[in-house]
């Protein structure tokens, strides 16, 4: 067993092991916190799989900014956890059973012989110098253009879908109106009015 | 050497937590999106892999939309998971029944 | 000939066509005479056509005019076959009708109905004519029900009148029975002979004569017997035969021209006409000739006795229509087919005579038809009694007049008849003629002699009837005592009849009594030492004795003979006992069906049914549509499960 092998189980059984715990433990914040575990356990294997990029961007994107928001979520709502633990033990038995034939499923599918070794032999590491970044650059940008562009308005329409709907105009709360700031006509603000001038007594 | 049969059964397992996950932690909203999360973890182990033993980069790239679509989906569910809480003061999701027919 | 032949039948439609449709807009002296014309132009033709064929020597005609469709290779059209059997029904037919139509305008003239009328009796001559000049089964069918639909019309006529639309209802219902049976017939001619044309079946009949059939398991029937047995069955409804009678003394409830066209001289003779036209298919069946024997002889008996008891002029008449329907039916089941169509020809004039007699004292009594209130009546309808007395001695059969030669010979093709029945059949007849002349004069002694037993006020206003009602009387009186001496001996022994009717040599009774016929006065003065004539005469002086001479006597044996009087006046229960078993068990049987078939199944488990159905259905699966998100995340993931299974098993 090689390095490289020992590796790969470790953070396996310890992805394993997190991704258990998110399911299992009570507490939203520690799920959470497992949940982190497991994507750096993940982009750790990413590495192993040469995809520098994106275990990368999992750990800046997922890590960084999607798992803050749900701490910060999680954190801000005051979450009664109790009653939401019932029915776990009761629900246990088929989530146990569906997993398992699931398990069984894959495991025909992903056992069989399609996916040995004869077939996909292991490729030879990557040179040195090779950069994942500029290859996925590379076809992002020419091949790939349009749907990313795509994903850039998706990405676009989910902050503004957060905000509207996140958005609460509380009465009473002094704000400006920007738009009627822009607008606004010197005849609005200005009054001009004719004042006689005083005889002198 | 790590086979390709070794990523695709972490994966697999991964896969079947997170359902069993969603089954078992059926209350709990943001546990379920954070199940949803592991379960788009588990499909990008598999392109990752793929594109690695097939030595085709277009799966990274899909890999990549991927990870846009969940982070969309995450501040999106999210959102709506906070505008929830602040109409109707739980996010316990057996009391959210107005959609029963 | 051909244009003769549809001018024959179109003329009558055509008047009926215009003063049907128009019967609102034309006077009434268009009504009628347009359809007078109309059938007297047929009348004409029939003349000619008669002229044609008897005179002339022409061969039978037999084409057909029209295909209305073919369905795999049975075609269905419109045709004529004309040969002497067709010549003689259809001047009969026009001739009655003619003199019912001239007489109409006397006995219908204070009617609002007038021109309704005229288009109806223009209308039957039309189906009558299409019934016997049909060529095939289905115009014959066709013919069939079209007399049928206007007999409907014409005995309801006065709609008004409850009792009126309760008879034509109970005639359309009894010869649904009829006619149910005469459509099985078809159909089994048209199962085993795969065609509809007459001479096509006439043909193929002999071949068909061993083939047995299973009614049901077990049971082997000549398909001959069958087929023939349910075209009698039709053969019943149509001419009354018992037990599908019971709608021919109901159906007076029409005005009486049409009880004398329609339920004396012509419709109820459609089935007389009919198994005579079928004599090659009868003749293979001798099961068939049987029942037909036997059906005959009991109406021929029994409801001759029915007219004894009765009070109303034309019942009297109307059954004695059904005993003579009787005799015709002896006749055909003896296999003296000639003889039957011979007395149904002379029954056609004298009955008709009868009851346009029966109708003009009924005009001049301001219709009145109570026989107990008439009486004395010859002083004041001299002409009316006249006819009516020949009419009356024709029909029991005194020498010399024509019933006696149709009746007669009936009666010895009988006496020489060996198929099986015949005896009875013989006794039913023999004695028949005694009951024939008894109620007979019983009518014309209470009607014409005797003291007036009417109203002051009515008997004010006797006088004799128009010429109009007259006229026809005396038309239908010349034939009634002449066209037998005349006819007798073509029509019986002269194979007048052979082009149509065949019968097989071991059972023709009229070539046997062929050999002893001399001539028609011969046997007139023959039938002057035979039982009949004495029957008849002893039945006519005991009705002289019992209702003139010693009327008490009518009295005591209707108190004595109580029991006997009352099943007579019942009809034999044949009323009654379809009106408890038929007409209230179809009711109850009705009303079952409702409440269980109806309400229950049909209402109850398909219409509420199914909507409960779906209301339940929607209960259970309401319980689906949780309203909780994860539920609905549930069934994705099974769904994916089992999709994944699915691929994974393939």
């Amino acid at each position: 067993m090689g390095f490289e092998k020992f590796l790969f189980y470790l953070f396996a059984a310890i992805l394993v092991f997190a991704a258990l715990r998110v399911i299992t433990v009570r507490n939203p914040v520690h799920a959470a916190l497992f949940l982190v575990l497991a994507f750096f356990n993940s982009a750790v294997l990413w590495l192993l799989l040469e995809a520098e990029f994106l275990a990368i961007v999992l750990v800046l994107v997922y890590v960084g900014a999607v798992m803050v928001l749900f701490l910060f979520v999680v954190m801000m709502l005051d979450v009664n956890v109790a009653p939401m633990r019932e029915g776990f033990i009761h629900y246990l038995p088929v989530g146990i059973v569906i997993g398992l034939i699931m398990v069984l499923e894959m495991g025909l599918v992903v056992g069989s012989d399609f996916f040995d070794a004869d077939h996909f032999a292991a490729v030879a590491a990557h040179p040195a110098d090779f950069s994942d970044t500029k290859e996925l650059g590379g076809l992002l940008y020419t091949q790939y253009v349009l749907p990313f562009e795509l994903a850039a308005v998706i990405l676009l329409v989910a902050i503004v879908a957060a905000i509207s709907l996140t958005l609460r105009r509380r009465p009473g709360t002094k704000h400006q109106a920007p738009a009627q700031q822009v607008l606004v006509r010197s005849q609005d603000r200005v009054r001009l009015v004719q004042v006689d001038s005083e005889e002198k007594q | 050497m790590i086979t390709l049969a070794d990523y695709l059964v972490l994966s697999a397992i991964l896969f079947c937590l997170s359902v069993a996950g969603i089954f078992i932690n059926r209350k709990n909203v943001l546990i379920l999106l954070m199940s949803i999360e592991l379960m788009l973890l588990a499909v990008n182990f598999n392109f990752i892999a793929f594109a690695r033993y097939l030595d085709d980069t277009a799966g990274e790239v899909f890999v990549f939309f991927v990870l846009t679509v969940a982070a969309a989906e995450a501040a999106i569910g999210l959102a709506i998971l906070v505008v929830l809480f602040r109409n109707r003061g739980t996010i316990n999701v057996t009391d959210l029944d107005t959609m029963k027919g | 000939m051909e244009q003769v032949y549809l001018a024959i039948v179109l003329a009558p439609l055509l008047g009926a066509a215009i003063s049907g449709l128009f019967c609102r807009v034309i006077a009434r002296s268009v009504a009628h005479w347009v359809t007078i014309i109309g059938v007297a132009v047929s009348f004409l033709l029939s003349l000619v056509v008669l002229n044609h064929h008897v005179v002339g020597g022409a061969p039978t005609y037999n084409e057909s005019l029209y295909t209305w469709m073919e369905v795999e290779g049975v075609r269905m059209e419109i045709g004529f076959l004309v040969d002497h059997l067709t010549a003689v029904m259809i001047s009969v037919v026009t001739f009655v009708s003619l003199m019912v139509h001239i007489y109409t305008i006397g006995y219908m003239h204070d009617d609002d109905g007038y021109n309704r009328f005229f288009s109806y009796i223009s209308l039957f001559t039309f189906s009558m004519l299409m019934l016997v000049m049909a060529n095939n089964f289905l115009q014959l069918f066709f013919g069939w029900e079209a007399v049928g639909l206007v007999s409907y019309l014409l005995i309801g006529f006065w709609y008004k009148k409850p009792t009126a639309i309760y008879a034509n209802l109970k005639a359309f219902l009894v010869n649904r029975v009829g006619d149910f049976g005469f459509l099985l017939g078809i159909a089994a001619v048209l199962m085993y002979f795969n065609s509809l044309d007459y001479a096509d079946v006439f043909k193929a009949a002999p071949l068909m004569a061993g083939l047995t059939m299973q009614i049901w398991p077990g049971a082997d029937w000549l398909v001959m017997s069958v087929i023939c047995i349910l075209l009698f069955v039709g053969a019943m409804g149509k001419s009354a035969q018992v037990p599908l009678h019971v709608w021919l003394p109901d159906s007076m409830e029409g005005p009486t021209p049409i009880s004398a066209l329609i339920h004396a001289a012509t419709m109820v003779t459609a089935g007389i006409f009919m198994v005579a036209r079928m004599s090659p298919l009868f003749e293979y069946s001798e099961t068939a000739l049987s029942v037909v024997l036997v059906i005959g002889a009991i109406t021929a008996l029994f409801m001759g006795f029915l007219g004894i008891v009765q009070n109303d002029i034309k019942r009297v008449v109307a059954y004695s229509t059904l005993s003579q329907l009787g005799y015709m039916t002896v006749a055909l089941g003896a296999s003296a087919y000639s003889a039957a169509i011979f007395h149904l020809m002379t029954h056609a004039f004298f009955k008709a005579l009868l009851f346009l007699g029966a109708g003009s004292v009924i005009i001049a009594m301001h219709h009145e038809q109570d026989i107990r209130k008439m009486g004395g009546l010859r002083k004041y309808l001299p002409i009316t009694w006249i006819t009516f007395l020949v009419g009356t001695l024709a029909l029991i059969g005194t020498p010399f007049f024509s019933g006696f030669y149709s009746k007669d010979s009936i009666i010895e093709a009988v006496h020489m008849s060996h198929t099986p029945g015949a005896g009875f059949a013989y006794f039913c007849v023999i004695l028949g003629v005694f009951v024939t002349a008894f109620y007979s004069f019983r009518l014309y002694f209470l009607v014409f002699h005797g003291e007036g037993r009417m109203d002051d006020e009515t008997r004010a206003h006797l006088h004799e009837t128009p010429p109009v009602v007259t006229v026809p009387l005396i038309l239908l009186a010349i034939p009634s005592v002449f066209i037998g001496y005349f006819t007798i001996e073509p029509m019986l022994f002269g194979g007048f009849l052979s082009d149509a009717i065949q019968v097989a040599p071991d059972r023709d009774v009229l070539d046997y009594l062929s050999h002893h016929f001399h001539g028609a006065a011969g046997f007139a003065l023959h039938g002057f030492t035979g039982p009949a004539f004495w029957l008849a005469l002893s039945g006519s002086v005991a009705a002289w004795f019992i209702y003139m001479k010693r009327p008490d006597i009518a009295d005591q044996a209707e108190e004595r003979a109580g029991g006997l009087y009352r099943l007579l006046l019942n009809k034999y229960g044949f009323d009654d006992f379809n009106q408890i078993v038929f007409a209230d068990g179809s009711r109850k049987l009705g009303g079952l069906l409702a409440r269980f078939g109806d309400a229950g199944l049909i209402d109850g488990v398909m219409v509420n049914g199914s909507a409960k159905a779906v209301g339940w259905f929607a209960s259970i699966a309401r319980n689906v549509q949780s309203g909780y998100l994860y539920h609905y995340a549930f069934a994705m993931i099974l769904g994916l499960l089992g999709l994944l299974s699915w691929l994974v098993i393939q």
